[in-house]
């Protein structure tokens, strides 16, 4: 019941701006039971599925891999998104289960509605994989509320979403980010410590001046 | 971590109690053992330690490592008193050792001398609870340069030309500037305004047991690894465990003050870790719960004789909540700042401190600062530009281009105190121990929403100066949402219209102090912490003596 109502917190924000703080207390709720990505998932790919089966860790890889695709660049499937999120899964709670348990035959029954001819979701093209994505995304941005954080959990869609971005990006010695590869893509170094100059406009600072003095004080 | 502390027994009556052990607690736990006096720390959340300590986003934040656990202790929200109140979190606080302190940004600013005169300078404001301060920013100074010098905090004397009076200059120099910094400050000047180094409550320079800043870029919402960030934990916790008088005991979680028959309190009644209850006996009280839990503990403690609540004669308790108006806009130039190295701030400008309501049309002011403290599932999630895909081919590289050259500049700012905005327990939900939730009632004053607009279009100017590629502000609404928890126990002369004195001590109960967030009067210009902190040295000393004195019985 409480999960229920912290989860939906999300979707009640009204107009106040974003801050990181608000931020920091407005997590989706879906990933707050992640806990044990990190000490399983820690030892090196390939590993061993807990939640899935293997026919389902191949839709689970597929959908990951149109949210964040391949280019140049790694993607979800490079980052091992897929396993990220099975481990999460194998210590959710079983609501949580239950959207994947859930999600994935309502996937399942969208490709046959969308593509009769086809076996599965991974098996459509790569167009026609979005297609039957984007029919699910209940969630696609609006110009009139940009800042709409993220809606809750509620879809199947919705929780690939997050999970997808999360296993992506999380710092790589917590369970997901195979290699730093989320943080290759977004230029994030993976150092644990940094030191001045630290990008393009302190590079050639000149040290603090104080203001010329008929500026100073009114 | 834990050196020397004693282990007393909760028949025993120690000197003193104090309940939390954040911004305020940990202090006046340092002050008072070193004063002499016995003392027990309780403190509802955890022991944790740097060790402790990840740059793992989804345990910290998604888990509420740190912080107030919704499922825990959940909230209700509503704007005005005639509605009833919906679930939803409402407060983001430190649950601890070290409370809020562990994971905030490190903001450090003094108020100005204004902060404590504006009623008398202004005059009443409407609809408002609008007052000044029993104590002058001249009786607060000497307890700011403590802080300064104690805790440690990094900053550049006489940078600002605002800045009010002080009798040291700052312990250490500045951290680095950011990108962010140098952009605002080139764009600040143009525009003829009076950027400064951040003052923060982070280290530039080393101190015994603590390392300086190493720039880990996992600094709000985390704590800091390597003891850099100048908490209560790291700081003045370590302090009181040194003097050997001073116990914490974390997983404490106190739901009632205990009173005699007489009036006086006679020690705080607390969950152990394993939910049994136990009261700790002492001579006096010191509650540091901030501005949420401690009027929260304060209502729940009501009994026969203090039907309201304790301390509650004013019905203030819990009343005048001041939040910090504040808007964020965010910027994207052409080169990488590679911002998200280091800490959150390193410059700010307090031009706008004090604008004049006559010119302005609404009374307030603020200040603002250059950041980007956005982690990268955080920015993933929340950040990227208005109308930005949420996923595929587009999204994936507007990560690439937006992570590294994003900026914001964050507008703090004052909120009037409102009586009705507030504190209570709600009549239905109940939190895992089956105490009534916190109730939080907030419409923010038409002023503070007029200073937020105002102050985003002055972070817009400055972003245009600076020739951002992309700029957009966030929506100016309603709050509901409580980071700055201030002013819920107000400190005043008259009993009728505040719930403590000048020197912290209850009207109603005379051993029972309060000290944190709830004390303040006015809400400064938003960054309240350094001025809890200094309030908590000066409490300490004013407790002391009164405790020599003997005036607080026992
Ligand atoms: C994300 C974030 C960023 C922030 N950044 C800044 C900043 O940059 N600058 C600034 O000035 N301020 C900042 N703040 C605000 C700042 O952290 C608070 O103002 C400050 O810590 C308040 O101090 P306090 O002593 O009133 O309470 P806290 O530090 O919140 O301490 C209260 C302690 O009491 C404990 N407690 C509560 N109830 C009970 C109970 N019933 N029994 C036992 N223990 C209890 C709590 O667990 C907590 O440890 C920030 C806050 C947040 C959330
Ligand atoms: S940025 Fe500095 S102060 Fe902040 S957590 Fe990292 S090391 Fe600590």
């Amino acid at each position: 019941m409480i999960n229920e109502l912290s989860r939906r917190t999300f979707l009640l924000r009204a107009g106040t701006g974003i801050s990181a703080a608000w931020i920091s207390a407005n997590w989706p709720a879906l990933l707050s039971a992640s806990k044990h990505a990190h000490s399983a998932a820690v030892a090196a790919n390939p590993a061993k599925l807990e939640f899935f089966t293997p026919e389902q860790a191949t839709e689970i890889d597929a959908i990951s891999a149109r949210i964040i695709p391949t280019d140049e660049l790694p993607g979800a499937h490079e980052a091992g998104v897929l396993y990220f999120i099975d481990r999460g899964l194998a210590t959710f709670s079983a609501d949580d289960q239950k959207t994947y348990r859930e999600g994935l035959p309502e996937l399942q029954a969208r490709v046959t509605e969308m593509f009769p001819n086809a076996a599965k979701f991974s098996s459509l093209t790569l167009q026609q994989q979005d297609e039957v994505l984007h029919s699910l995304d209940e969630n696609a941005p609006s110009p009139q509320r940009p800042f709409r954080a993220s809606p809750g959990a509620q879809s199947f869609f919705e929780t690939m979403r997050q999970h997808t971005i999360a296993g992506f990006l999380i710092d790589p010695d917590f369970g997901g980010n195979d290699s730093g590869a989320g943080w290759k893509v977004i230029g994030r170094e993976r150092e644990h410590m940094f030191q001045a100059p630290f990008g393009f406009y302190d590079r050639d600072y000149a040290g603090w001046q104080p203001m010329p003095k008929e500026a100073d004080k009114k | 971590m834990m050196v020397d502390q004693p282990k007393y027994k909760t028949s025993y009556e120690v000197d003193f109690v104090i309940i939390g052990s954040g911004a305020a607690g940990g202090i006046l736990a340092k002050e008072l053992s070193t004063n002499g006096f016995r003392v027990v720390v309780l403190e509802q959340g955890p022991y944790l330690t740097e060790t402790d300590f990840t740059h793992n986003e989804v345990e910290t934040l998604a888990q509420d490592k740190l912080t107030n656990h919704p499922r825990l202790q959940p909230n209700t929200f509503r704007k005005t008193s005639s509605e009833k109140a919906k679930p939803q979190r409402a407060v983001l606080y430190g649950r601890c050792v070290g409370g809020t302190s562990v994971h905030f940004t490190a903001n450090f600013w003094r108020f100005h001398e204004i902060d404590f005169i504006e009623r008398s300078k202004i005059g009443p404001i409407p609809g408002t609870t609008f007052a000044d301060w029993p104590i002058t920013y001249a009786d607060l100074e000497p307890y700011y340069t403590k802080v300064e010098w104690e805790i440690g905090v990094s900053g550049l004397a006489g940078a600002s030309p605002f800045d009010p009076p002080r009798s040291k200059p700052y312990p250490m120099p500045p951290l680095p500037v950011k990108s962010s910094g140098v952009i605002f400050e080139r764009a600040a000047r143009k525009l003829g305004w009076h950027p400064f180094p951040a003052p923060m409550a982070i280290l530039s320079q080393p101190r015994p047991g603590r390392s300086a800043c190493i720039n880990c870029g996992f600094c709000l919402a985390f704590g800091c690894e390597v003891g850099a960030k100048s908490s209560s934990l790291a700081t003045a916790i370590r302090m009181a465990e040194k003097t050997g008088r001073c116990e914490i005991r974390a997983n404490s979680y106190v739901h009632r003050i205990e009173t005699d028959a007489n009036g006086r309190a006679i020690g705080a009644v607390y969950f152990d870790e394993k939910r049994n209850t136990h009261l700790q006996k002492a001579k006096a009280v010191v509650v540091c719960a901030n501005g949420a839990e401690t009027p929260r503990l304060l209502l729940l403690s009501a009994n026969k004789q203090f039907p309201n609540g304790l301390a509650n004669s004013s019905g203030f308790v819990g009343r005048n909540l001041m939040l910090n108006s504040g808007g964020v806009t965010v910027g994207v130039f052409e080169h990488p700042l590679n911002d998200y190295k280091g800490f959150a701030v390193s410059r700010v400008l307090h031009d706008f401190y004090e604008l004049d309501p006559q010119k302005v049309g609404f009374y307030g002011g603020g200040g603002l600062d250059a950041r980007f403290d956005l982690t990268p599932i955080s920015f993933a999630l929340n950040a990227l530009p208005p109308g930005t895909p949420r996923w595929g081919k587009d999204f994936k590289s507007a990560l690439a281009h937006y992570f590294n050259r994003t900026m914001e500049i964050f507008c703090h700012g004052t909120s009037l105190p409102v009586e009705n905005n507030s504190f209570s327990l709600d009549p239905d939900l109940k939190d895992a121990w089956g105490l009534p939730a916190l109730r939080m009632t907030y419409k923010d004053h038409p002023d503070d929403l007029k200073l937020w607009r105002w102050q985003n279009e002055r972070a817009r100017e400055l972003l245009d100066a600076a020739g951002a590629q992309k700029q957009w502000s966030q929506p100016v609404g309603e709050s509901q949402f409580a980071v700055h928890l201030l002013g819920t126990c107000r400190m005043g002369n008259d009993p009728k219209t505040s719930v403590i004195n000048g020197d912290h001590r209850a009207h109603d109960v005379e051993n029972l102090f309060l000290c944190d967030g709830s004390s303040l009067v006015t809400s400064g210009r938003g960054q309240p912490t350094m001025t809890i902190e200094a309030l908590a040295f000066r409490a300490g000393e004013r407790i002391t003596a009164l405790a020599k004195r003997g005036e607080i019985g026992a």
